[in-house]
């Protein structure tokens, strides 16, 4: 770099101390150190939005999956001999719709299989069943077919969340069962099997056999209409392969499968550390496959309350209390904060009080906000007797966090009114209440409104406070008034994302999401008052 | 009941601003010029009059009824009440009330039943009171105004003096504000400090208030005071604020110098927002991330070079915790650096200084107080940042220096203890005021002086 | 030092012949700021180890000018400069030049005393530190002592040498800043009004130091004063409205200008 810089001291030219060898090497060190400063600074703003770029491609791509829902389409029997149209709320919603699921899988007959089967959809069904039919009598009377939520397990495999599975392959040998049913044996053409065993974790025992157990991959046969999970393997005679099996699945016959006919799935993930059985994943794939599974838009998530169960919990309630929460809010600091910003700059005189509500009023921004759930939990709930996880509660504690931020930013906005204003208003008699609320006060209406807007976005994205006074504790009704128990958005972020179930972590990023989103939308506005009234005096 | 009071009143107030606006006009002839004041000023002083009053006595009323009623039901049924403790008095009238408005209560016992029905009737006693002494304030109000309305009469410095009032009364919300959270604070600290020594607080190094209550038979009950010790809670507070500061400090700095010195306005326009969204993300999603991603990624690698990391790990709190606190430290270096005048960059450069010499040994230590003060600034976010931890960081007070180790900190004990059923006057709960007390202490020192460090900046330069 | 006097030996070498020759030169400078033009196709030379003071009314364009010969307005986004200025013969916003060490030749002391806040020491020693002129800790004590000598500044400064910068009085501060040009051993120090916030006490002292420095360098300085450029500098540039008005020896150009807007000028029809 510097060998090009400087013609300096070319021929015939005195060399001066800025222009000699070692005024140049020097240059070339110094440049260097420039270089690497800036590569500094820009390496720490690219981090930054590294950080930002993973933090919101990590719950973006883990929000997607919640925003649809697999329902399975079951045909009902809700004929009078199984709905008494005069007691519908003594029926046994569930237990129909499990009836129709087991009658899809006849084959099925331990009680611990049926149960399994019972377990793929939403334990919610029956509450379900039983609304659609208030709402629409004309279903009772004889079958109909109604999609029920699938259970979040199963709607976590059947999303690829669960487990890892590979696509059917044809095996290019003969296979042919023992039974059609229990375990039975297997023999293949050929060995292939066998190699393809050890390289998914099958277990070699002393006798040669090779032994699948649930630590390694699944190896599921199906053919002949059925399908066999393999539980061992061992070489038959003349280069066969002869496998145990269990049937999960009846097979039509006994006959071979000839080459190509018989499919193979492997699941790579081990059963053991997987949460959704062999035998359910293969009655999903057969009602998947008989088109009986559809995957919807989730309305449950978006319009119900919470709940235990990840399939049938909702954000609207916790979407609900926010909203309640800031109304009250915004009733609170809104008025109070823009008065007293009023009050400090037009009105006040310099005297001590004023002093000590400016320095107060400061400190109190830089307040830990866990601070102020303690003041709302001793002052509101225990010396005022207030209710408990109730939105005004709730709102109030906030206001007094964003009281400070609204202050600051309408004096900002006020002291950027120029004072030609008030002289002009007082110079023609007003009074200076007059003045102010005429004339200032419009003037920096925008700049007051972007920082309450602001303001009250950090007060929708706090959670800390709102635990101290109980809205944190688990609330299944919608609230209906300032008054309700409720829970908030971000509170129920954090208590979903303390759940252990796999759905709910799908659910927590979808509920970030949407605080995002309003988070969003609110900067937004803030921004575009901030565009559309900005005024340079 | 005391709802409708308030609509009643407000449609009063509307009318009496009519009724004032008219009798202003009504008392010139039309001749509005010979008024002193505005007939809409002579109206809005007869609203303030016919309902201010009654508003302000019904605001009274509704702070201090829930007190006086408890205290009734406590003194009506003493000797009911006599062998409980004060959490099961205050259950009991919290039943009590809550059945006397229709609630449920899971015990429902005879002894409630009747307190129920006492604390009916005296709300009802209470609310015809209360409607009484509005109407007649509302009424006389009125009246005193009405009489007074004339052209000669000052109606606008009265609604303005009144106005002032309240433009006052609003500004002194924030002193009310700091006064509760210290008065709280203190109060419930002290009724702490009654049951743990002060010095076995602030120095003890056990820390387990879960099993706050040993003994048995005569004992029980007893608080064991060797449990309350915060000092580990104290040491991983720091140790999460230091990893956050080592790596907010010179990310924000570096960002901050870039953005302002050397930045294209195009690399500006995309890296202020950046730096904005970070700072508007709220902390529970930080959290989240923290725990469901960064821990098991730390932990991952820990397992890779064969260390032990915890899967709540301070470093995996502490660096989610710097992210969040990047741009804080950012803008709040950039004002600084902003602050130091350009003739000292020219100057600089005039002696043939680089960018980067100029930044380092001019601007930097000329800046240097604003920076320190940034930084205690961010210190004092970290200390009194709650959600990261609580999601990310253990819950195990471990007294250690090791950043791979699960450590808990002040918020995230205040939170535990908190959270949940509480009786209000067990000392686990009375330590989380404590533990709040400290809290606000730290960061208020640290605001101080930080302020105060920025103030003397500030002042050099202007 | 040794390496001062060395260099300054060099210089005094270098312009052996007895008419001054032309140390910086100038041709058809022009200066956008944005789209308004502030400098029109300037000719002007600057002769070696004299005082050239540029004149004018305000926004004429004579710091404008001044700022070109050092590329001061490298740092304002967007001022773009066109025309050639050369430095011994070469063109200084050639882009291969590289403008940190041109800076290192071509010093500059601002308007407003704008000592660093540090000591005064360092204030001095800042220049020859970055430059690395000093290999010592003792070398960099003389360069500080003689430049703080040669800006008449010592002998007030000495018993105070680590005490901040920011606490001297404002002609001192001044000198201060002259002192620190001085010590990057600059070829030619540009002055933008280096008196208008002195009182005249100090501004005498300051002119007296300009007529003293004049001995090893090449003085540039803007002045609002016409006496004041009458009394240091020995060639005068007159301009206006972002034209090179007249050009000449100073006495000339204050007893017998060619052009009449000068004439105006210094008479004080207009300024």
């Amino acid at each position: 770099m510097t060998d090009a810089i400087s013609s300096f001291g070319a021929v015939g030219r005195p060399v001066s101390i800025h222009t000699d060898d070692a005024a140049k090497a020097r240059l070339k060190g110094r440049y260097r150190t420039e270089t690497w400063f800036k590569w500094l600074g820009a390496a720490a703003v690219a981090l930054a939005g590294l950080f930002l770029v993973l933090l919101l491609s990590t719950i973006v791509t883990q929000a997607i999956p919640a925003l649809r829902q697999n329902y399975l389409t079951l045909p009902i029997d809700l004929s009078a001999s199984k709905v008494d149209p005069a007691k519908l709320d003594a029926v046994n919603y569930d237990a129909i719709a499990q009836e129709a699921l087991t009658a899809k899988f006849p084959d099925v007959k331990s009680r611990q299989d049926k149960r399994l089967l019972r377990g793929l959809i939403s334990t919610g069904t029956g509450v379900f069943l039983r609304k659609d039919i208030a709402a629409d009598p004309g279903m009772l009377g004889g079958t109909v077919d109604y999609a029920v939520p699938l259970d979040d397990f199963a709607d976590l495999y059947l999303k690829g969340l669960l487990a890892d599975v590979g696509s059917d392959e044809a095996i290019s040998t003969s296979v042919t069962p023992s039974e059609t049913s229990g375990d039975i044996d297997l023999t293949f053409g050929d060995d292939a099997m066998l190699t393809l065993a050890r390289g998914h974790g099958a277990t070699e025992r002393e006798n040669g056999t090779l032994t699948l157990t649930s630590g390694a991959s699944s190896l599921l046969v199906a053919f002949n209409g059925g399908t066999v999970k393999l539980t061992a393997l061992s070489s038959g005679t003349n280069g066969t392969a002869v496998a145990k099996g269990t049937v999960i699945e009846a097979l039509d016959s006994t006959a071979p499968a000839a080459s190509g006919q018989a499919f193979l799935r492997v699941i790579d993930t081990p059963e053991a550390s997987r949460k959704i059985s062999d035998k359910m994943i293969v009655w999903l794939d057969t009602l998947k496959s008989a088109g009986l599974i559809e995957s919807r838009f989730n309305s449950i998530f978006f319009f119900t309350g919470a709940s235990r169960e990840p399939e049938l919990a909702g954000v609207w309630g916790a979407v609900v209390g926010s909203f309640l929460t800031m109304i009250v809010t915004l009733a609170i600091a809104f008025p109070i904060g823009v008065s007293a910003a009023i009050y400090l700059e037009e009105f006040a005189p310099k005297n001590r009080l004023t002093t000590i509500i400016e320095v107060n009023i400061n400190n109190l921004a830089a307040v830990p906000s866990i601070v102020f759930g303690l003041l709302g939990l001793a002052v509101f709930l225990n010396f005022f007797g207030m209710p408990r996880s109730a939105p005004v509660v709730g709102g109030m504690v906030l206001a007094l966090m964003t009281l400070p931020i609204i202050i600051i930013a309408s004096r900002a906005s006020l002291r950027a009114v120029p004072p030609s204003i008030r002289e002009a208003a007082l110079g023609i008699g007003a009074s200076k209440v007059q003045t102010v609320f005429h004339h200032v006060l419009p003037l920096a209406m925008p700049g007051i409104m972007t920082g309450t807007i602001l303001g009250m976005a950090h007060a929708l994205g706090e959670t800390a406070p709102l635990l101290m006074i109980g809205m944190v504790a688990f609330i299944v009704d919608i609230p209906g008034g300032f008054t309700d128990p409720a829970t908030i958005l971000p509170v129920q972020i954090f208590m979903w994302a303390d759940f252990p179930e796999a759905g709910f972590q799908q659910k927590t990023s979808a509920a970030i999401l949407i605080l995002l989103v309003f988070l969003v939308i609110m900067n937004a506005i803030a921004v575009i008052l901030r565009r559309r009234f900005e005024r340079r005096w | 009941m005391v709802g409708y009071l308030v609509v009643l009143l407000l449609v009063l107030a509307a009318a009496a601003y009519w009724i004032g606006r008219t009798r202003a006009i009504a008392s010139v002839n039309g001749d509005v010029a010979r008024l002193h004041s505005l007939p809409g000023q002579h109206g809005m002083f007869l609203a303030l009059f016919a309902a201010g009053p009654a508003l302000l006595a019904i605001l009274l009323w509704s702070l201090v009824t829930p007190g006086i009623e408890s205290s009734i039901i406590a003194d009506r049924f003493s000797s009911e009440l006599s062998g409980m403790g004060i959490p099961q008095v205050e259950a009991f009238i919290r039943d009590a009330r809550a059945m006397a408005f229709g609630g449920h209560v899971g015990f429902a016992d005879p002894t409630k039943e009747a307190a129920a029905a006492v604390y009916k009737s005296i709300h009802t006693t209470s609310i015809w009171i209360i409607w009484a002494v509005a109407l007649v304030l509302s009424a006389s109000g009125f009246y005193w105004a009405y009489s007074r309305i004339a052209p000669a009469y000052r109606a606008r410095h009265v609604v303005e003096r009144v106005l002032r009032a309240f433009l006052i009364a609003c500004s002194v919300v924030a002193i009310l504000t700091t006064i509760g959270i210290v008065l709280s604070l203190i109060f419930e600290s002290l009724r702490f400090f009654q049951q743990v020594p002060f010095y076995k607080f602030l120095f003890g190094t056990h820390w387990s208030p879960q099993s706050a209550f040993t003994g048995a038979g005569a004992e029980a009950g007893a608080v064991n005071e060797d449990i309350f010790g915060m000092v580990p809670l104290f040491a991983g507070t720091l140790l999460i604020t230091f990893i956050a500061m080592l790596v907010a400090a010179p990310i924000g700095l570096m960002a901050a110098i870039y953005l302002s010195d050397y930045a294209s306005k195009s690399v500006r326009a995309v890296a202020k927002p950046v730096l904005e969204i970070l700072a508007g993300i709220p902390t529970v999603v930080y959290g989240f991330f923290a725990a469901l991603t960064v821990a098991p990624y730390f932990r991952g690698i820990g397992e890779s070079l064969g260390l032990n990391v915890a899967s709540e790990s301070a470093l995996a709190a502490g660096v989610v915790m710097g992210i969040m606190i990047i741009p804080f430290v950012s803008s709040l270096s950039d004002d600084v650096i902003n602050a130091v005048p350009q003739s000292l960059r020219d100057g600089s450069a005039g002696l043939g200084a680089t960018k980067s010499e100029t930044i380092r040994k001019v601007v930097l230590p000329a800046a240097l107080p604003g920076i320190v003060s940034a930084m205690l600034l961010a210190v004092s976010r970290a200390i009194g940042e709650t959600m990261i931890v609580v999601m990310a960081a253990g819950l195990a007070a471990n007294l250690t220096a090791n950043p791979l180790e699960a450590v808990t900190t002040v918020t995230v004990q205040i939170v535990t203890l908190l959270v949940g059923d509480q009786e209000f006057d067990s000392a686990k709960t009375l330590a989380a005021f404590a533990l709040g007390l400290v809290l606000f202490c730290i960061t208020l020192t640290l605001n101080i002086v930080a302020l105060r460090v920025v103030q003397k900046y500030r002042e050099q330069y202007d | 030092m040794n390496i001062m006097t060395e260099a300054g030996v060099e210089q005094k070498l270098s312009s052996g012949t007895n008419a001054p020759s032309i140390k910086m030169k100038g041709e058809k400078v022009s200066v956008h700021y944005g789209e308004k033009r502030a400098l029109f196709d300037v000719d002007l030379d600057i002769r070696e180890n004299q005082v050239t003071a540029l004149i004018g009314p305000s926004g004429c364009g004579k710091s404008t000018f001044l700022r070109c010969l050092n590329r001061m307005n490298d740092t304002i986004d967007i001022a773009r400069v066109s025309g050639k200025i050369t430095l011994d013969g070469e063109d200084v916003y050639d882009p291969k030049i590289d403008v940190v060490e041109l800076r290192a030749r071509v010093g500059m002391v601002f308007q407003k005393p704008n000592p660093f806040p540090k000591s005064i020491y360092e204030n001095v020693a800042y220049g020859p530190r970055i430059h690395g002129l000093a290999r010592s800790k003792a070398e960099l004590d003389g360069i500080v002592e003689s430049s703080l000598k040669k800006a008449g500044l010592f002998n007030e400064v000495k018993d105070r040498l680590l005490e901040s910068g920011t606490g001297l009085s404002g002609g001192q501060q001044q000198r201060l800043c002259i002192a620190r040009a001085i010590a990057v051993s600059p070829e030619v120090i540009l002055m933008d009004e280096p008196c208008s916030a002195l009182d005249p006490i100090a501004t005498a002292r300051v002119e007296e130091l300009i007529d003293e420095l004049r001995q090893n360098y090449t003085i540039v300085i803007v002045t609002h004063s016409m006496q004041q450029a009458a009394r240091v500098s020995q060639r005068t540039a007159m301009f206006h409205l972002g034209y090179l008005v007249e050009e000449g020896a100073t006495d000339k150009m204050f007893t017998n200008p060619d052009d009449k807007r000068t004439q105006d000028y210094i008479t004080g029809r207009f300024g």
